[in-house]
């Protein structure tokens, strides 16, 4: 069974009496420890495809399956739970909080799931290692470069051992040379079997990840399947072989 | 396979909620990077539980010293029988009515049980002189040795006349502080106490001998001023020559201190004395042949009357007061050929004003204090909706990372509840202070007392207000959508 799995999920906004199709009947997959990205122009509809996968949000019609839980109308509460045990946002803004430093911030999932105050440390200082940033940990996130606090935001989102990780533009405020490095860093991240979404606008970031979904106009356009051919993929024949 | 370890519970139920340490320890966190902010708004809170506080305390001490002063005067059981006005349908007897006489006191003492001791008094307006001064005494009342207890006198120095003094209608007079102060001077002008027992004292040109002094009356708090200053003045702590200083009982500004004042400014004499130095008729021979025999009071009739300015009854009990005044009616009734012309007065209407004055004291002070909080909850209620406002995006990158509307809803209310309990805290500290100043010009010489229940009340209002205000924000803030919060500028 997939990870994740979308059936014919639909999301209509309204707008001044107007109808949205944001989301128009689209069905996907993701298998664990895939690297993809979801490529499209802005307006598209990948920024609600991110949101809907990353329960942050619910869809109009149409069934979603995440790691093993069937949901149509779940309860915020339940959602809140799904984020925060089996999703790590990414976000092009880094979205720390400008009062914590750096361990704090990124001890904060944790904080939502009730492990406790030294549980809670000790993860989030392995995170902080995992991304590089040991010896930054009581920084606050206006003391860092835009490179540093993308790595934190990596380290907060790893913390509580997701399923799976949405990263939506995470490049996007970033200078080309750090950009590169923050998408190594997502392809290490792969290579050590965790399943991640890379959201943008830009085909050549996209071009990273072996496996790309074109969205256009709510509907996926082209599902580029290169799985095989992903140049950074160590082991593709594992995926295919958990599916 | 490479993937991470599968998450053990694969449901999506929540684990426990974040802990409420955590949540306070936010609350601080916020409250702190905005000290100055925090304190202002902080500040609605102290005012209106140092106020609540103050106010309590201030009707507490004037409640306190309000019953002193019931009590100084001879308590609830004390009913005083004065004369009046016959009502209109009796006017036409008004030659036959005979006022409060000597007879009505035997008459009472042989017909009303419930009244346990009765003291006449025959009012002298008086001057007195003496060591080449004049003082006008309150009170100059001709009495029997009763009256000692009935008034609550204590006698300091001297003794009281006795039964023989009145019946041999001595000219002895036992005086007050107030009248001895005035003549001879007051201890802490002269700088010793004089005793003026043995002098001869002037009432109304016709000298007396001064037998005996009462203490000196005063609040209890006046009192520990005065030994505080004694003490004070012993051990040198201050540079005060004077001597011991004394509230001499009516510079006082309240109701309290003119009690006592009156109180001092007493001069009692045997009543046979008032009746034959300052009355004229009747015969003495004859009054204290009434005063005699006991079954004499049947001859009412007979024996020529001396008119008492008023009786003064002590009952069993309050609990026995209405049958009490009954039976004194109905006797009195018998005594004056049914003429209506007396009445009773009894403490009972002065404490019940007295409560009707500390309700509504309460009530207004409680009021003023409630409205302060209340503001002090709106500021509470501005400041958090301002600081929500502030932080959508801290909100949604909360509830992105797992937060649920639960957890955000109780944040928001723990940090506006920290700032009330921190601002009710204070309050409670600075309410003493308040207290003080509130007492260095309060209307009233009662000092406030600062109960425990009122700083609980107060406190627990504090709370409230600081949960109520925050309920909104909060509500505001957990409704947040998450990917319009992530997208707020």
């Amino acid at each position: 069974m997939a990870l994740v799995e979308l059936r014919n999920v639909s999301k209509i906004y309204h707008l001044g009496g107007e109808e949205i199709r944001a989301l128009d009947d689209v069905s996907l997959e993701i298998n664990a420890g895939e690297f993809i990205s979801i490529i499209g122009p802005s307006g598209s509809g990948k920024s609600t495809l991110m949101h809907i996968l990353g329960c942050l949000d619910t869809p109009t019609s149409g069934t979603i399956q995440l790691d093993g839980i069937m949901f149509q109308d779940a309860s915020q509460r339940q959602l809140a739970g799904l984020r925060n045990r089996k999703i790590g946002f990414v976000f092009q803004f880094f979205n720390l909080l400008p009062k914590l430093n750096v361990v704090q911030n990124v001890e904060l999932p944790m904080i939502y799931s009730g492990v406790s105050a030294k549980e809670r440390r000790r993860r989030a200082l392995g995170a902080l290692d995992a991304v590089g940033l040991a010896d930054r940990t009581k920084h606050r996130p206006s003391q860092l470069s835009g490179g540093q606090q993308q790595r934190v935001a990596i380290a907060r989102a790893l913390v509580n051992d997701p399923r799976i990780i949405f990263a939506d533009e995470p490049t996007g405020n970033l200078d080309s040379h750090t950009g590169e490095a923050i998408l190594s860093l997502f392809r290490r991240l792969s290579q050590e079997g965790r399943t991640i979404v890379l959201v943008t606008h830009d085909p050549e970031i996209a071009a990273v990840t072996p496996r790309r979904i074109e969205i256009r106009d709510g509907k996926i356009a082209e599902k580029v399947d290169t799985t095989l051919a992903g140049l950074d993929r160590i082991r593709p024949a594992e995926t295919t072989a958990a599916e | 396979m490479n993937a991470p370890p599968a998450n053990p519970s694969p449901e999506a139920a929540r684990g426990p909620s974040f802990s409420l340490e955590t949540t306070v320890g936010v609350g601080f966190r916020e409250i702190w990077a905005h000290k100055f902010r925090s304190l202002l708004t902080m500040l609605g809170i102290i005012l209106g539980v140092s106020s609540l506080i103050a106010m309590s305390a201030l009707v507490k001490g004037m409640e306190k010293g309000a019953k002193e002063a019931l009590i100084a005067v001879g308590g609830l059981e004390k009913v005083r029988v004065e004369s009046q006005d016959l009502p209109v349908e009796q006017r036409y007897l008004a030659d036959q009515a005979v006022g409060i006489t000597i007879n009505d006191v035997y008459a009472l003492q042989g017909g009303a049980p419930l009244v346990t001791r009765i003291s006449p008094e025959m009012r002298i307006p008086a001057t007195v002189s003496a060591n080449g001064k004049r003082f006008r005494p309150f009170i100059c009342n001709g009495v029997w040795p009763v009256a000692l207890e009935m008034s609550e006198h204590v006698i300091a120095h001297g003794r009281m006349f006795n039964e023989i003094d009145d019946e041999m209608a001595r000219s002895v007079c036992v005086i007050g502080t107030a009248t001895r102060d005035e003549l001879w001077g007051s201890p802490e002008e002269v700088g010793k106490e004089i005793v003026p027992v043995g002098q001869t004292l002037y009432i109304n040109g016709v000298p007396f001998t001064i037998i005996g002094m009462f203490q000196h009356y005063e609040s209890e708090q006046a009192r520990k001023e005065r030994e505080l200053a004694q003490l004070q003045a012993q051990q040198g702590l201050t540079n005060k020559v004077t001597g011991p200083v004394r509230n001499r009982g009516w510079g006082g500004k309240g109701h309290g201190g003119f009690v006592f004042w009156l109180k001092n400014a007493t001069i009692f004499m045997p009543l046979n004395t008032a009746y034959m130095k300052f009355r004229t008729g009747g015969t003495p021979s004859a009054y204290s042949r009434g005063a005699a025999g006991t079954t004499s009071s049947t001859t009412g009739g007979t024996v020529p009357d001396a008119r008492l300015s008023n009786l003064e009854l002590k009952v069993a009990s309050v609990d026995l007061l209405t049958e009490a005044l009954t039976q004194a009616r109905n006797v009195l009734m018998s005594t004056h050929k049914g003429i209506e012309d007396f009445t009773f007065r009894t403490q009972e209407d002065w404490a019940d004003n007295i409560k009707l004055f500390i309700h509504n004291a309460r009530l207004s002070g409680g009021l003023i204090a409630g409205i302060s909080l209340l503001v002090g909850g709106i500021g509470i209620m501005n400041i958090m909706l301002a600081s929500i406002s502030e932080r959508v995006r801290e909100i949604g990158i909360r509830k992105s990372v797992g937060a649920t509307t639960n957890d955000i809803f109780i944040q928001i209310l723990v940090e506006s509840l920290v700032i009330a309990v921190l601002g009710g805290l204070t309050g409670l500290v600075t309410s003493f202070g308040l207290v003080q100043l509130i007492g260095s010009f309060s209307p009233t010489d009662n000092a406030p007392i600062v109960t425990v229940g009122a700083m609980a009340l107060a406190f627990a209002f504090s709370v409230i207000v600081g949960i109520l205000a925050g309920l909104f924000p909060a509500f505001k803030a957990a409704r947040l959508n998450p990917i319009q919060a992530l997208r707020y500028e």
